[in-house]
């Protein structure tokens, strides 16, 4: 019951924001002009449809708008599955450098495919970047779980090291490699470093669709088996499960979503964390509610927060990795003064 | 019915288990019993399917245990293990559940709440039901842990419940209790193995024992074949008085006191006094 007023209340909200973030912008559009255009667009026929109006919605504000519905739902999703595997709330895909290790991959994808692959057509070099950053994510998630794993459990301090150590190591090539960037390259890094959902077009939001539709319906089908992940591998084992395909398929899926979502959209911090520790701290920690939940209200804190970051301070556009992390960094101090007592005994 | 034959296990040159061999029919409680290292937790570990013996086969009504598809095995044995840790903040019902997710798939069954329900009645901690599990104490979790694998078992008679050593949380009361929960599933037709470390629990509940001794089958009878002084001296090195129960005609185990001589404590370290005085000088 309780439940289903969360998802109700997410799902109005949602619609709330989408509208707000075709209306309100650099230019202001009125409410009754998107509700035309949007008619317009799913076939209905409106004559009167202001044209310039009509060329901003469809566009810059459409393809932006699914860009950070998209990448949203994928971080606050992979950040339940991912603090689901880790048996932690603070497993983060960004504090433990999975968001670096992709980043780092789409940096060398980047600079490797302006000079060698120039000649990859546009669609297919989004794909390869796409993968890339998967494929980064993924390394660093399966070595950030092995290091920090004892006795069958992540140790949290070892995790959150490890976390630093990636993102000092994957920041350092990334630094190196920006170094020796030329002009062009460098504008296209720096976007990375920062994360914004400026680059939105038509192209990008189908190149990362499947990689994160896939993750977004498969994994909270694997919502039971991750509750019986909390009890511990071996009850897990006991219970008909097998851990370690559970743990692999849990890991390439929520890889799969962050990856393709750094990709476009660059490391945008502490979605991941703040999304599932709100629907935890509201509506129970059954997965099999938190997974669905977190890729809605992960929708709606990224749109949330592009909206801001568009109207601010605007005609300038805020990075919107600036936004998450000042409302993310004080929940995670908060999360962790709360559990200090449980994490370090 | 359950059959262990000949199982061995070693990790590197340290035999843990040696030759052990024995059978369980549906209906029985089987306690095993024998001094620390053993090899009475490798041994139940080894039932579970948990760990996988040097050699030796371990069969579970038809199919040995290694044939089991994971999900058909786990409706058929559970085991209820000393240490339980459950990091997130779910509810009783929920950690409950989880012992039925076995028999459904996406969406609980009638027969799965039922279940539930039941063994929470069973367990005593219905009252405990919307609480947090992290906000127990060690013996409400423990139950807990206690009810959930029950639950998993909970409409499959004739299936394996294993327990490492149930009792070492709880209060007299609830070890009772617990012995006794075991006891009438044995009677609904369970196979009910547990490890136990209380002699007397073993002697009211079980309906056999069997004994370890570094890692061999020591004996193996019921409580008044198994439990003599000199059985009990063999295994455990400690002097007992065995007397018999006259209302159940069960023995009763009641360790002798051991006495040491004061002048074993003298030490060649110099006494406090000394040491003051030689300050003071």
């Amino acid at each position: 019951m309780k439940k289903l007023a969360i998802y109700s209340v997410l799902i109005c909200s949602l619609f709330l924001v989408i509208f707000s973030s075709l209306t309100f912008g650099a230019m202001h559009i009125p409410f009754n002009e998107v509700v035309s255009i949007l008619g317009k667009f799913f076939g209905a026929h409106y004559a009167n449809v202001n044209t310039t109006y009509e060329g901003i919605i469809y566009i810059i504000r459409l393809p932006r708008l699914l860009l950070g519905l998209l990448v949203g739902a994928a971080l606050g999703i992979s950040g339940a599955a991912i603090q689901g595997i880790f048996r932690n709330p603070l497993a983060e895909p960004g504090l433990i450098g999975i968001s670096a290790g992709a980043s780092l991959m789409a940096v060398i994808v980047i600079s490797f495919e302006l000079s060698l692959l120039a000649g990859l057509s546009n669609l297919l070099g989004y794909y390869l970047l796409a993968f890339g950053a998967f494929v980064g994510a993924g390394i660093v998630a399966f070595l950030v779980y092995n290091i920090s794993r004892t006795d069958g459990r992540a140790n949290v301090a070892t995790m959150l090291l490890a976390g630093i150590a990636i993102n000092a190591f994957a920041g350092a090539l990334t630094g190196l490699i920006t170094y020796l960037a030329d002009e062009q390259q460098l504008r296209t890094i720096t976007f990375w470093m920062l994360g914004s959902l400026g680059g939105a077009t038509w192209q990008t939001v189908w190149s990362v669709m499947p990689f994160i539709v896939i993750p977004l319906t498969i994994l909270p089908l694997l919502g039971k088996s991750l509750n019986a992940f909390s009890l511990g591998e071996t009850q897990a084992n006991i219970l008909g499960l097998r851990p370690n395909r559970v743990k692999t398929q849990v890991v390439i899926l929520a890889t799969l979503a962050v990856g393709a979502s750094v990709a476009v959209s660059g490391i945008i911090g502490f979605v991941g964390l703040l999304v599932p520790h709100i629907i935890r701290l509201t509506g129970g920690v059954d997965h099999r509610f938190v997974l669905p939940a977190s890729a809605l209200m992960g929708a709606l804190t990224l749109t949330l927060a592009d909206v801001l970051a568009r109207n601010l301070a605007a005609p300038i556009e805020l990075p919107i990795g600036v936004i998450t992390a000042l409302l993310g960094s004080p929940v995670f101090l908060y999360i962790l003064i709360r559990e200090k007592r449980k994490l370090f005994n | 019915m359950l059959t262990a034959t000949r199982l061995n296990y070693a990790i590197g040159k340290h035999c843990l288990l040696r030759d052990v061999s024995f059978q369980i029919q549906p209906g029985e409680l089987l306690a095993i019993l024998g001094a620390n290292g053993a090899g009475k937790s490798t041994l139940i570990n080894i039932l579970s399917g948990e760990k996988k013996p040097s050699s030796g086969k371990v069969r579970l009504f038809d199919k040995e245990l290694g044939d089991y598809l994971p999900h058909e095995l786990a409706r058929k044995r559970t085991i209820l293990q000393q240490h339980n840790s459950v990091q997130l903040g779910f509810s009783v019902e929920e950690v409950l559940l989880m012992g039925r997710y076995p028999h459904f798939k996406h969406r609980p069954s009638k027969i799965d709440l039922v279940a539930v329900e039941e063994a929470m009645e069973i367990c005593g901690v219905e009252h405990l039901a919307e609480r947090s599990y992290p906000s127990l104490s060690g013996g409400e979790q423990q139950r807990v842990q206690y009810a959930r694998i029950l639950c998993q078992v909970w409409d499959q008679p004739e299936s394996l419940l294993l327990m490492d050593e149930p009792v070492a949380a709880l209060d007299p009361q609830y070890q009772q209790q617990t012995m006794a929960i075991a006891k009438a599933f044995s009677q609904r037709g369970f196979m009910v193995v547990a490890v136990l470390h209380e002699i007397n629990l073993a002697a009211q509940y079980a309906d056999r024992i069997l004994m370890l001794k570094g890692g061999r089958k020591w004996l193996d009878g019921t409580p008044t074949e198994i439990l003599t002084p000199a059985h009990i001296y063999s295994i455990f090195n400690t002097d007992v008085d065995v007397i018999l129960n006259k209302q159940t005609l069960k023995p009763i185990v009641i360790p002798k006191q051991v006495n040491l001589a004061i002048s074993s404590f003298n030490s060649l370290l110099p006494s406090i006094a000394t040491c003051e005085k030689e300050v003071v000088t």
